[in-house]
């Protein structure tokens, strides 16, 4: 029993964990130091974002919806990391994921259930092929896949802009497509929320009524669940071990017998998909449409930071998720209440991954803890 | 016949325009890669460096110390980046990130700061100087418009960035220090066996990448443009990367790769000028699916210094 105690004490003090939390820490102190020299109060700076994320349920909820396209992002790039590639493409996939799923949305006729499933099918295969060409470009003609995915993203921007001004998909002069079909929406009671009854119910129900203000929606369900994929698909079947091993060391994978070109176009496929995943959920169960992107909007990179501090495993990009959801959110805040630069979290964010790129200086730090706690 | 010769001048001279930012954060890139070390902060360090570059320019009214002091912008976070790297072994890509949100963050939060709560600089009263105006006066050495005005009257920035592929070449490989600093890259421990310092070359090669990447964006903002905002910067960082291993970790190949990705660019902006019958839209993917074409018809396979990314520690603790 002791022996167990003691491993996870370890595995807490010296593990990955332990280094997150600390880079976390960090990035809280120092972000606060950041706001002290620029003239604010950092504690009523977090006392803002704090309010900001937990004092009212719709704030929670939005939170959450926040983080959805988020842990999904990061989930896509933990994936490819596993194997040893860098998915800067996430962007692109997500936004190909998007595109298909508005698309699939706006034209398909189809009942309630079966519409998502096939606009989700339709937005990860798509998103998978996306992603999937990169890892072909890697294994049949040597290209880096930071570079091609590079490429993709742009590439998938500028699809994505112009199927908008196609006539019959996109309202003119809007800059936005129509809006999807309610039976391909996954809102959480979208569309009774709106009805009389709805309106009457919810009157007497303040809490949820306050809920239902935001777009609450299914996807949150779905990240998880995804996460549980990821986790599984990596850590309990022979296609993640054979993932990994190529991740840890592709030529001793090729010799046990493994083809790590299989397995890089694989391991982008699946990548692909799951950033595809992220933009339809975030199409059905948000926005209901895509709009014309001046610039990218950030899921794909953020999803890097959040794989990053979540150790590139399926819970931890869950938490990270959260994590980035939450600041992102509830930072906004700081910037109408006290006139500080709702950025800072921008900095936190950089110098949480910055620390968490440094175990080694986190070690330092905890031995000489130590080692002062022992005189 | 006329027009046919100043079209061509047009899509040159946008290829110039277009390619220099790139061309100043790619050699840094390869600067600090053929030192063993991954930047994929360049992003960061040119959005910093566009911001700090237009804010001093506004300020001083002096567009060379906006200039120079966007470079030490992007030092300053390149200095972050070989600490984190070079000192504490950290994960090369995971720093680099670390780099793009930082650089991003204290660009727009100073902004705010500075300008109003807005994210944008406001109008630099000067640009960077078109050095043959300046010399000879405008429109006084060829007549304005002409092939040779379109082509050769640019923004001093642009021979800048020439002059430095010139330089970053004749260093590397006609120069010891070059040559300890790609044997740093290739073999740290014989380099240091050899009494070459790895720590200072490093330090050196991710600084001086920072300081390019920094000139880089303020080759956007006070040339290109003439102020920051916080879309100006959108992926030339990447882009610059991307070029860099495009021309396989040379000065100069990375300058041809920048070259052939601003070109793709002026001829899409070219042929959507003269209502070429394909959507504009699907235009704007040239540059990235000619790109993509070429590394997979001829380039192919790139090969990285080859201690790149990985972690040097002399074995002292």
């Amino acid at each position: 029993m002791s022996s167990i105690g003691a491993s996870l004490k370890d595995k807490f003090l010296n593990g990955a964990l332990s280094i997150t939390l600390m880079s976390v820490l960090f990035g809280f102190l120092r972000g606060g130091i950041i706001l002290l020299l620029a003239g604010f109060n950092p504690l009523e700076a977090y006392g803002v974002i704090l309010k900001g994320i937990f004092s009212r349920p719709k704030y929670v909820s939005y939170v959450i919806i926040y983080s959805t396209p988020l842990i999904i992002t990061g989930l896509s790039v933990a994936f490819a990391l596993r194997t040893g590639l860098f998915n800067i493409g996430a962007e692109g996939q997500y936004i190909m994921g998007a595109l298909a799923a508005a698309a699939a949305g706006y034209y398909l006729k189809l009942p309630m259930v079966l519409h998502v499933f096939t606009a989700v099918g339709l937005a990860v295969i798509v998103a998978a092929f996306w992603g999937g060409l990169a890892g072909w470009f890697k294994a049949r003609f040597g290209v880096n896949e930071v570079i091609s995915t590079i490429m993709l993203n742009w590439t998938a921007l500028y699809i994505s802009n112009w199927a908008i001004t196609i006539p019959s998909f996109g309202r003119q002069g809007t800059g936005k497509t129509y809006a999807i079909q309610p039976t391909a929406q996954i809102d959480i009671l979208g569309q009774w929320k709106r009805t009389p009854e709805g309106i009457a119910f919810l009157r007497e129900h303040p809490m949820l009524w306050d809920v239902l203000k935001s777009p609450v929606n299914l996807g949150f369900v779905f990240a998880i669940l995804l996460a549980g994929l990821v986790w599984y698909v990596l850590n309990r079947t022979t296609l993640g071990y054979e993932l990994r091993a190529v991740g840890h060391n592709p030529q001793a994978a090729e010799a046990g017998g493994i083809s790590v070109k299989r397995s890089m176009v694989i391991s982008m496929l699946f990548a692909g998909g799951l950033a595809g995943a992220a933009g339809a959920f975030q199409v059905l169960g948000v926005s209901h449409r895509i709009a014309t992107l001046a610039i990218m909007e950030g899921y794909g990179f953020d999803g890097i930071a959040v794989s990053l501090i979540g150790n590139n495993s399926g819970p931890g990009c869950v938490f990270a998720g959260l994590l980035f959801g939450s600041l992102k959110y509830g930072g906004s805040k700081i910037q109408d209440v006290m006139g500080a630069p709702t950025e800072v979290i921008n900095i936190m964010i950089g110098i949480i991954i910055f620390f968490v790129a440094m175990p080694k200086l986190i070690r330092m730090i905890l031995a000489y803890r130590k080692r002062r706690e022992r005189n | 016949m006329e027009t046919f010769v100043n079209d061509i001048a047009f899509i040159i001279g946008t290829t110039l325009m277009y390619s220099t930012p790139l061309i100043f954060a790619a050699v840094g890139g390869v600067i600090t890669e053929r030192s063993g070390i991954i930047n994929i902060g360049l992003e960061g360090m040119m959005y910093f460096g566009a911001f700090v570059g237009a804010a001093v320019a506004y300020f001083s009214g002096d567009p060379w110390l906006g200039f120079f002091c966007a470079g030490l912008a992007g030092a300053s976070l390149g200095l972050l980046h070989a600490i984190a790297t070079v000192s504490f072994s950290a994960e090369q890509i995971v720093s680099g990130i670390a780099m793009n949100f930082l650089g991003v963050g204290f660009a727009l939060f100073i902004s705010r700061l500075v300008f109003d709560g807005a994210t944008q600089t406001l109008t630099v009263p000067k640009k960077i100087p078109l050095p043959l105006d300046f010399l000879f006066g405008e429109g006084k050495l060829f007549a304005s418009s002409g092939f040779m005005d379109l082509v050769f009257n640019r923004f001093a920035t642009v021979y800048l960035a020439f002059i430095l592929v010139f330089v970053a070449w004749f260093v590397l490989y006609k120069t010891s220090l070059g040559m300890r600093l790609r044997a740093v890259g290739e073999h740290p421990e014989a380099a240091d066996s050899l009494g070459i310092s790895v720590f200072k070359i490093r330090y050196g090669a991710v600084i001086t990448s920072g300081f390019l990447a920094g000139l880089g964006g303020a080759a956007m903002s006070i040339a290109v443009v003439s102020r920051f905002s916080n879309t100006l910067i959108s992926g030339h960082g990447f882009i610059a990367l991307a070029a860099m291993i495009f021309g396989k970790w040379k000065p100069q190949g990375a300058l041809l790769a920048c070259l052939i990705f601003g070109g793709a660019k002026g001829l899409e902006i070219y042929m959507g000028a003269k209502g070429v019958p394909i959507p504009s839209g699907l235009l704007a993917t040239l540059p990235y699916v000619l790109t993509i074409v070429i590394l997979v018809g001829w380039v192919g396979r790139s090969q990285p210094p080859a201690s790149i990314g990985k972690i040097f520690d002399k074995g002292e603790n």
